[in-house]
């Protein structure tokens, strides 16, 4: 489970936030979508959508199960990855990568310290994880 | 609930082989191996094979079976031959649903029923209440049960066995032996592709199950959990226990007409399903398809839109009413759409009917289609 990619922060529900210059890339880790399955469906906010940190933006949908995508950050939805509508096997495939959800430009750049660092989310993973 | 969830004998091989065990109707069982996608692909392509073991076996004989099978059962026992499968019901008096089952004539006077594994206890108390005068045994625990589907199956377990399975027909059985092992061989499934069920003592059941995946390497053979075994029967339609059917839904309405035979006699529940067919059923299950991607699951509530004139015509204007519900759905991966079953009023079971399924507080469009899902390839 461990080594997630050490130039991301993490959330104890299992989204990975990147800084890229002043917006931060948001995404579901591997351990996320290996505990969801098969992705089917993705939900994302419109471009102009306002998100708050540890709050929901959108749901991703498994042939099992439905959970719900949780903010790392808060701010101003400026780009969605519009691939996902049309092959959310995406986000199995390549959860850190092509298979990203929002890009964010964020109203408080400093929520980004109050995330988890890759070894401390994996100790997180390692202890459990607290489900999905 | 603190009782412990049971076993299959081939717990210790699921767990070796890396699969997600869940719980499901009080068994550990494989939900998934490699993927509920990429297994269910497989079956349609090549040949899967399950562990089914959780499923209950009753057996019963004598000179009464067949009256006590003719009173329990929906369908005419009297027309089934040695050798044969039928597919039947229990029913209450009410007509609601006990359970749904397959049956086997093992011999003149000697029967085996298959039932749902959540039902186990449930039946055995019905069948002996009901079914009196004959003699029950309840094999469940020493019983496994393998599915082999694919259009590869055929192939891969007259491999294994010792009889030419090619002259098995759709829903009928032999006896012959499996990997070296006793096995009732029964052309029957719940997946819509070509395939077996194999009936093996639990004991030998690790032995036939190591011996068909190794056997079935040349045809890719691989291991399915449940969860594909759901994605299938649902792009065929096939009802499961416990979503689409219960105690609360007559067979009429779930389109299980077919296995009904009122001319046969009495049986318990014939009155009341009697008077359903008369006045025709008020609701049926209907085959529904999402007009993207979101997942209709079971509970979910389907909405109709009265027009202004309060006609029953659905259409999407008007004020949205909850008019159904869905009973089971998911992403079909042969059908790559989102699908679903759902009790609608008859009225608006039309197939090209415009509904709506309420998903997280939107009303997502969809629409009624014709079933199965996807078209069966079942040995007829």
């Amino acid at each position: 489970m461990a080594n997630s990619p050490s130039d991301l922060k993490y959330t104890r529900e299992h989204e990975w936030a990147k800084r890229e210059g002043d917006r931060v890339r948001v995404g579901i880790t591997q351990f996320a979508q290996e505990q969801l399955g098969d992705v089917v469906f993705v939900e994302l906010p419109k471009v102009g959508a306002k998100v708050t940190a540890h709050q929901a933006f959108g749901v991703v949908e498994s042939v099992k199960a439905v959970s719900d995508l949780f903010a790392p950050i808060s701010g101003e939805v400026i780009e969605t990855n519009a691939e996902l509508p049309q092959k959310p096997e995406t986000v199995n495939k390549d959860p850190y990568g092509k298979g990203w959800m929002i890009i964010v430009k964020p109203s408080n750049a400093s929520e980004l310290d109050q995330l988890l660092s890759a070894q401390q989310y994996d100790e997180f993973v390692a202890q459990g994880g607290g489900g999905h | 609930m603190n009782t412990a969830l049971k076993r299959t004998p081939l717990y210790d091989a699921h767990v070796k082989a890396g699969a997600r065990m869940v719980p499901f109707g009080g068994w550990e069982m494989p939900v998934q191996y490699s993927g509920i996608v990429d297994e269910h692909r497989t079956v349609r392509a090549g040949v899967g094979c399950f562990d089914v073991s959780h499923m209950g076996e009753f057996e019963v004989e004598g000179p009464q079976a067949l009256a006590a099978l003719q009173r329990l059962t929906t369908n005419d026992v009297g027309a089934l031959e040695i050798g044969q499968v039928q597919y039947s019901l229990l029913c209450y008096p009410d007509g609601g649903i006990v359970d749904d089952l397959t049956l086997y004539r093992l011999a003149s006077d000697r029967y085996m029923l298959t039932v749902n594994a959540s039902n186990i206890d449930k039946d055995w108390r019905w069948v002996n209440e009901h079914g009196g005068g004959a003699r029950w045994r309840n094999v469940s625990d020493a019983t496994g049960l393998v599915a082999v589907q694919g259009p590869k199956a055929e192939a891969l377990v007259g491999r294994v066995s010792d009889i030419d399975v090619t002259r098995i027909p759709y829903y009928h059985f032999a006896t012959g032996r499996v990997a070296g092992a006793q096995a009732i061989i029964s052309r029957t499934g719940y997946t819509g592709e070509d395939g077996f069920e194999l009936y093996v003592a639990a004991s030998d059941t690790p032995r036939v199950w190591s011996a068909l995946l190794e056997a079935g390497r040349g045809e890719s053979a691989v291991p399915v959990g449940l969860g594909a075994r759901d994605t299938l029967r649902l792009e065929m339609r096939y009802a499961l226990y416990g979503n689409d059917i219960d105690e609360t839904t007559s067979p009429l309405e779930a389109g299980l007409g077919w296995i009904v035979k009122p001319a046969k006699g009495d049986f318990v529940g014939r009155d009341a399903i009697e008077k359903v067919r008369a006045s025709g059923p008020a609701r049926k299950l209907v085959g529904i398809e999402m007009a993207d991607r979101s997942v209709a699951r079971h509970g979910y509530r389907v909405v109709g839109f009265a027009s202004r004139t309060d006609s029953p015509t659905v259409g999407r204007e008007g004020v949205p009413t909850a008019i159904g519900i869905i009973t089971s759905g998911s992403y079909g991966p042969s059908v790559e759409r989102s699908i679903a079953l759902a009790y609608v009023p008859s009225a608006q079971a039309a197939i090209g009917t415009e509904v709506a399924v309420e998903i997280r507080n939107q009303a997502k469009p969809a629409r009624v289609v014709k079933t199965p899902f996807h078209p069966s390839r079942v040995k007829k």
